[in-house]
Order: C-alpha cells, then structure tokens, then sequence
C-alpha cells in the first residue's frame, strides 16, 4: 500500500498531528457546546421569554397558518423565477451596451448608464409604489396588473445591480484575451459572445447568486401593491390572531427556499474552477 | 519577390513616449524576419501594430499591398489574414484545446463543425498532441500550450505569422520543442515577423535579422552579419550584454 517504509520520525510526526486533529475537534465540540448552553439559557432565562414563546414560537398557530402562507410562497417563487430572468437578461444586455466604445452607441451607453445610477440608488419600495399605484393612475388601454408592475419594478431595480455585477466581471477578463480573439479574426461581438462573456459570468456566478437570494427576500416586498405574497399571508394570519408565528413560519420558508439556491451555485462554481484547473479529470 | 508586408516610416506615441520612430521594413513571401533588441525597444508594439491591435501614429503598412492602416480598412478582415502568437500564449481557459482551435474557423469563416475538427486533429496530431484535444488548456505544460497557440493561428491559413516572444515565458526545457515548431514552420514556407530574445533561435531560423534600439531600426542584414559583424556601435554594445549575460 505504502509506496515506502517511513521512518521513526515520520511516523512520529504523524502520531503527533492526529492527536493534535483529535485535541482540536474535542475544543471546538466543548466550545460549541458552551455557547449554545449560554444562549440558550440567556433566551429562555428572560423575564419576558414565555409571552414570546407563545406569540412567536407557537406550534399550534404555526400548523394553521401554514397552508396559506405556503400558498402565498408560491407566488413569490413564480414572481421570483420571472424577476430573477428579467433581471439577469436586463443586467447583461445593459452591461454589454456600456462596454460598447463606439460614437454612434453613445445615447445607447449614456441611457444605460444613467439607468444603472438611478436605480441602484432608489429604493425598492419607492419603485414598487410608483410602477404599481403610479402607472394605472394613467389610465392607459392595456395597463398590466398590480402584480406584473410590481415585478417590472423589481426587475429593473435588480437589472441595474446585476448590470454592475456582469460589467465587473466583463472588466475582469484580461485584455490579452481579447487581443487573442480579435487576432484571429473575430469581430467584437463575436469576441465579446464567445470569449469574454463566458469568462466573465463564470466569475460573477457567486456574486450573481447573491444578488438572487437578496431578490428573493425583496420579492415579499410586492405585498406592499396588493398580491397575497408569503409574507402578506402571514400579515393577515396575524392580524387575525395576533400571534406573530406566522412570520416567523413565512421566515424559516424563506431560508428553506434559500439554501438550495446557495447549494446549486456553490457546486457550479466547484465543478467549474475544478474542470479548467484540471484537478479532477472527469 | 513580392512583399507579403511592407512598413514604411512607421511610428506609435504612447502618452510621452515615442516607442516607434519611423520604422520601415519588408519581410518577403517566404521569408523570416527576425526583430531583436532590448526591452522596450519597440518589437512587440511593432507587432501589434501589424497586426492593428495598436493604431499606427503616422505611416503606412502594407498587407499585400494593400493598406492596412487607412481607418477605411476592415480591421477583422485584415486579422484573419494574418496569425498572431503572444507571449503568454492566451489561450482561451474556459474552452478545451479543440474548441479554442477550431474557435476561428468556425466563427469566422463558417467551416462545418466536423470539418474545422479533423483539421485541428491533423494538425494537433502533427505536433503530437492529438491525446490532449479535450483537455482544458491549465492542464497542459507552457511548452504545449504554445505549440496548442501557435496551431490556433494556423488554422485561418495567415498569409503572414505574427511570433511575439513565444518562448519568452517558458521554462527553459520547453524552449525547444517551440522553436522546433518555428523551424518546422520555416520548411514549410510560412512568412513569419519575429519578435525573440533568444540569438542562437535568431541566427538559426531567420532569413534577416533586424536590431531595433529606440523604437529605430539601427541594422538588418543576414544573421551572420548582424549578431556575428554588427556594423552599428549600438548593435555591437547590445550584443555584448547578451553575451555577457549569457543568452547567445
């Protein structure tokens, strides 16, 4: 098995560091330990930690107000999906016409990057409140719903951050690979579709699903335009009982919904890193 | 002879810096032109200027015959007409070696797909790293990802081959199985515009010569005659430092 016979003092360094491995597990275990203990003490040894128990953790609310705050969550998944499209489309093509050099895409350019400071400096909420009580308000023929508004908000409040996410990484890919491209023969656009634009979402691709998970949690923000969202569900519920066990029932879905989304990027990022370095060959 | 490319009185400014003084060369169909001289002499910016990577400030460079440097000139038809090899091989890392080869002939001049594959096979299996095609290029050595760099440029059949510095960044084991590239390539009749700082690859591969001192070319001539009898002082003081630091 062994490729040679190790010798006392390797074989003594290495008794050594498994000692030291088990120590350190044993430390950290205790550590843990202890402060779990604390805080658990510190939390239900408040003067105050029944009245909470019962209006935050409550089993029996939580049970009943499930079914219509897992009904709510079901359109901020579908609201999610759209917005989180929209916003990624949005976001690259705004990045790619602001990297454009040339005089005649200079309205184009100025457009996209007034865009970009506008709405990466308003609020979301103001956004959602001027596209869905602000745009019926006009009366137009064929104005969408309060729910189609409110994502139109989001996507383009989204758009911009994502867009400063893509131009960063479009910056990050050295410009000798485009003088490589670009010396073969291929034109801009064919530089930009298959050379650094790939490069360039690989490398965002956790930022990218940073920018996804805050969205999803904004998603519950349409609540404020109307739609019966997660959160307005659990609102309701409460107001009802007024027992905040629904939110907090509406919070833990909302990190449920969270931890997939961070799993499926963290392997794509590995897989990714993993194949062009070569480590692993299948 | 024709002159595949022609430089007349060429310069290039960068800011303050004037790091091509009116510098004319020909290189001839057939012919290897080697450019030495120290860093920031003006070889590789003369490179990129041929190859309109760098707007020329003033002059004229003729592809044959035709003028490369009128702003009416298609850039990406010129480039496609002329192979360029860097220094760091820039080789597209998230494309396997096959994909970055066949990147050109597929996207610019649309040859069909399995076309444009047994070609770079061909050619791949020729310089013996047929094996490596699906490999990404991290995993190959410096050596094998110049030899994959300079197959890339091959394969839009340049009228002209570009080499800046190929060897510059390798270990010196792997200068060889380059340079044994570039010999290969001479036999085979390509045009090639050098750019090395290697004399001993100068004296063997090239047809002429050229020391560039300053953004000016000071002489050309024969390999012989330039690196054995430099006419120039400057030629000559340059040459001594070479030798003194051991690269001839």
């Amino acid at each position: 098995m062994d490729l040679f016979e190790k010798s006392p003092v390797q074989r003594e360094r290495e008794a050594y560091r498994r000692r030291q491995t088990i120590l350190s597990v044993a430390v950290a275990a205790v550590s843990t330990g202890v402060v779990g203990v604390l805080l658990l003490a510190g939390i239900t040894g408040a003067p105050g930690w029944k009245r909470v128990r019962e209006s935050f953790f409550d089993l029996h609310t939580a049970r009943a107000a499930l079914p219509a705050v897992l009904d709510g969550l079901w359109l901020n998944i579908e609201l999610l999906v759209f917005c989180a499209v929209g916003a990624l489309v949005l976001g690259l093509g705004i990045a790619s016409l602001r990297t454009l050099r040339r005089p005649v895409f200079f309205p184009l350019r100025a457009l996209a990057n007034g865009y970009t400071y506008t709405f990466r400096g308003l609020p979301l909420i103001i956004t959602i409140y001027v596209f869905a009580f602000g745009v019926p308000g006009l009366r137009l023929s064929g104005t969408p719903s309060v729910l189609v508004l409110g994502g139109a908000a989001l996507v383009l409040t989204y758009g911009a951050y994502i867009a400063e996410v893509f131009r960063a990484g479009i910056e990050s890919v050295h410009p000798s690979q485009r003088a490589a491209a670009r010396s073969l023969g291929l034109t801009y656009r064919q530089t930009m579709r298959h050379v650094v634009l790939p490069q360039a979402v690989r490398r965002v691709a956790p930022p990218l699903l940073n920018d996804l998970v805050a969205m999803q949690k904004d998603v519950g923000l349409i609540s404020l335009a109307g739609p019966v969202d997660a959160i307005r569900a659990a609102q309701i519920q409460t107001s009802v009982s007024y027992d905040y066990t629904p939110y907090i029932v509406a919070g833990v879905l909302f990190v449920l919904l969270a931890i997939p989304l961070v799993a499926v990027t963290d392997w794509v990022t590995v897989r990714a890193a993993r194949r062009q370095s070569g480590e692993v060959t299948l | 002879m024709t002159a595949v490319l022609s430089v007349a009185g060429v310069h290039k400014v960068f800011g303050e810096r004037h790091v091509l003084r009116g510098v004319s060369l020909d290189v001839a169909e057939h012919e290897v032109v080697a450019l030495i001289g120290a860093s920031g002499s003006g070889k590789s910016t003369l490179l990129r200027c041929v190859n309109l990577l760098e707007p020329v400030d003033d002059g004229v460079i003729r592809l044959d015959g035709e003028d490369v440097t009128d702003p009416r000139a298609d850039p990406d038809r010129v480039r496609r007409r002329i192979g360029m090899v860097f220094q760091a091989f820039n080789l597209f890392p998230h494309m396997t070696v096959l994909a970055n080869v066949t990147l050109a002939p597929r996207r610019v001049h649309r040859v069909p797909p399995a076309e444009a594959r047994d070609r770079a096979m061909a050619l791949l299996g020729r310089i013996g790293l047929a094996d490596l095609a699906g490999a990404y290029p991290d995993r190959l050595s410096g050596g094998q990802q110049q030899r994959v760099a300079i197959v890339r440029a091959l394969m839009n059949t340049p009228r002209l081959l570009l080499l800046d510095e190929v060897t510059s960044a390798l270990d010196p084991e792997l200068v060889g199985e380059v340079l044994a590239l570039v010999r290969e390539l001479r036999g085979d009749g390509m045009t090639m515009l050098l750019a090395t700082h290697e004399m001993g690859f100068a004296r063997q591969v090239a047809d002429r010569v050229c020391f560039l001192d300053g953004g000016a070319l000071v002489e050309q001539g024969p390999p012989e005659q330039v690196l054995g009898d430099p006419r120039e002082p400057r030629t000559r003081q340059f040459l001594a430092r070479v030798i003194a630091s051991g690269r001839l």
